[in-house]
């Protein structure tokens, strides 16, 4: 037998989960542990906004538009129609993060079960499956996204609607890309041989090797989600004004810009902010999931 | 309860009747092309391959790279389906009477690629655990355990550690214990050894030969090195370019390689002997293509024995006349074949 299986100062071996493994290495990395303190942060403090003790985000003020940052009363200024930014701010998160995760997160699940469903059983099934996902690829996404709200009709629900049906396609042929790699390798083969279903193949073997994958390549996905969100409520086919929205909002100061370039760029430092984190967030995941680190 | 009464009891068989039989195993595989992706070709990666297996026997195959050894075991596990033929374990056609799912409790098979062949996220424990949950056999993780510990590896120090933590031959034990957990009556080893280095490989082929005593096991055992075939098979079985060439028992084959590519293939081996060198290739250029292969005999495009009737005839596999368990598929031992040099009793 070879030596290292007999050495006998081999560390003792404490039982731990996957997760349980997965949670202690996150911890471990202090870049992520910030990039999910201020997710939850912006997550937390949308929910409770109203809690909050700020001013009402829709009282606007004649007398005091596009106040600069810093003015007393207005600690992040004033918008063109003289509403708190900190507010506007604040109460934007609510529909923002909305509007630009769950279109993202059903997008994940269903173009996530259409990919590993035509990587895994391949064939005339990935062809049906993959060939309709490619009939979406010939629309630009954005000019996908206006064409479906506006066939819907403008609002909120129709609006996330056409976000999940224009990120459903790229979800889904990452994941048959992924998929059918993992499906040509031999411990799929090998699980198989145990007699196994084809759902069971794939709930135990398939899915959290191709899950990292997927859920990074989704992230990425959510910031660009928001900036889309936001040209549809420009267009007027999504949220409408006076509804806080970081878009939305970055669209309105677009014309103070000359007047007060730092309060019309904080709504974009907000998406990039949250986008940014979001991203490093999936990066340190995707690390954190990788159990031979 | 200790790791001998995962044995299976039951033999609907009996122990007369062999327990796996192949006959008239076939698979192509489409090669497609041009715009619409249709069948342009097929490669004849098995064609008319049968025989079979006693219980307790160890059948060798060997061949060179591309003969359709591999294509063999997955067919006979049913990872890859058949075109045509007859799998019967245990006297139940597959398809028949026999379910794949049956089929693939009876009959399990350890890879070649030790590391690719296990989930890269599952724990040791949790691999060798999969099959016994998937075939609802009580208690998964004792019989994991007792398992791993029966192939040489502490439970308590491996049980909980990952693929990629192992070294080879731990890995290649590993899926041993994983194949032995079903409790499968035969194990098909795909080069199983063939990546290790020699002294684990010893090892490892010395924990087989212990496992099938104590198991009654029944290997197929897919090599291409010679040496490593003899020492573990009772019989070895010749493949080339999708067909059996030859069939015979070990002693048999080894003092006389009656076709002649078996000959060749025998003469490739390295000789321990600096007297007895081999001077010039066995064999000259490489197979012919699976796509398009020779007619009549396959081997005669490269066989210095072929003559008219060798490409015109496909011959079959007979037994010898002095010795009928050494089944040869050539027109030289046939003597109503028309080979001018037939029934001469062997080669020049």
């Amino acid at each position: 037998m070879a030596l290292a299986e007999t050495s006998p100062v081999a560390p003792v071996q404490k039982p731990q989960g996957y997760w349980a493994g997965v949670g202690a290495r996150l911890v471990r990395d202090p870049l992520t542990m910030i990039c999910l303190g201020v997710v939850l942060l912006l997550i937390l403090s949308a929910v409770f906004a109203p809690y909050l003790g700020l001013p009402d985000p829709y009282k606007g003020s004649m007398i005091a538009r596009l106040k600069p940052l810093g003015t007393p009363g207005h600690i992040l200024g004033t918008d063109e129609q003289g509403r708190d930014m900190f507010a506007r701010l604040i109460y934007g998160g609510r529909l923002t993060l909305f509007i630009g995760l769950s279109p993202v997160v059903l997008a994940f699940f269903i173009g996530g079960v259409l990919g590993i469903v035509a990587g895994y059983v391949g064939g005339f099934v990935n062809t049906v499956i993959m060939r309709t996902v490619d009939v979406f690829f010939a629309f630009p996404s954005v000019l996908l996204a206006i064409a479906i709200s506006g066939a819907l009709g403008a609002g909120i629900v129709n609006s996330l609607v056409s976000l999940t049906i224009v990120f459903i396609p790229p979800i889904a042929r990452v994941a048959e890309a992924v998929t059918s790699g993992v499906r040509a390798l031999d411990y799929i083969d090998a699980a198989r041989a145990t007699g196994a279903s084809a759902l069971t193949v794939i709930r135990v073997h398939v899915i959290g090797n191709v899950l990292s994958p997927i859920f990074v390549y989704a992230t990425s996905l959510t910031s660009v989600c928001m900036i889309l969100a936001a040209g549809l409520s420009f267009l007027g086919i999504g949220v409408r004004p006076p509804e806080p929205e970081w878009g939305l909002m970055l669209n309105t100061l677009r014309s103070a810009i000359y007047v007060n370039p730092w309060l019309s760029a904080l709504p974009g430092v907000m998406i990039f902010v949250t986008s940014l984190c979001l991203n490093l967030l999936s990066d340190g995941l995707r690390s954190a999931m990788n159990v031979r680190d | 309860m200790s790791v001998t009464d995962v044995i299976p009891a039951a033999d609907p068989g009996g122990p007369a009747q062999p327990l796996i039989t192949v006959s008239g195993l076939r698979k192509y595989f489409p090669v497609r092309g041009g715009i619409l992706g249709r069948t342009q070709a097929q490669v004849q990666a098995v064609d008319g391959v049968s025989f079979a297996v006693a219980e307790g026997e160890t059948l060798g195959i060997v061949g060179e790279s591309g003969c359709g050894k591999s294509t063999t075991a997955k067919l006979l596990i049913g990872l890859t389906e058949r075109d045509a033929g007859e799998i019967v374990f245990d006297g139940e056609a597959l398809g028949e009477r026999l379910s794949l799912k049956d089929l693939r409790r009876g009959v399990q098979m350890v890879f070649q690629d030790s590391y690719a062949t296990l989930n890269p996220r599952m724990t040791i424990e949790a691999s060798v655990a999969f099959g016994a949950h998937v075939q609802g056999l009580d208690d998964p993780e004792g019989r994991a355990r007792r398992l791993m510990d029966r192939v040489g590896l502490d439970p308590a120090r491996f049980a909980h550690r990952y693929p990629h933590e192992l070294s080879g031959g731990q890995r290649q034990r590993v899926n041993i214990a994983r194949a032995l957990a079903m409790s499968p009556r035969v194990v098909v080893l795909d080069e199983a050894v063939s990546a290790l280095d020699k002294s684990v490989e010893a090892q490892v082929l010395n924990l087989l030969s212990d496992l099938r005593a104590e198991f009654g096991l029944t290997y197929i055992f897919i090599s291409h090195d010679l040496n490593v075939v003899r020492y573990i098979s009772d019989r070895i079985l010749v493949m080339y370019l999708g067909e059996v060439v030859e069939i015979a028992p070990v002693d048999s084959i080894w003092e006389e390689q009656a076709h002649p590519y078996t000959r060749s293939l025998f003469s490739a081996m390295p000789s321990m002997d600096p007297d007895n060198r081999t001077e010039k290739p066995p064999l000259a250029g490489d197979p012919p293509n699976p796509i398009n292969p020779p007619s009549g005999c396959r081997f005669h495009t490269r066989c210095r024995f072929a003559s008219a009737v060798c490409k015109a005839a496909v011959p079959k596999l007979a037994g010898l006349d002095r010795n009928a368990a050494h089944m040869v598929a050539c027109h030289l031992y046939d003597p109503a074949s028309g080979h001018p040099d037939a029934g001469q009793g062997g080669l020049a």
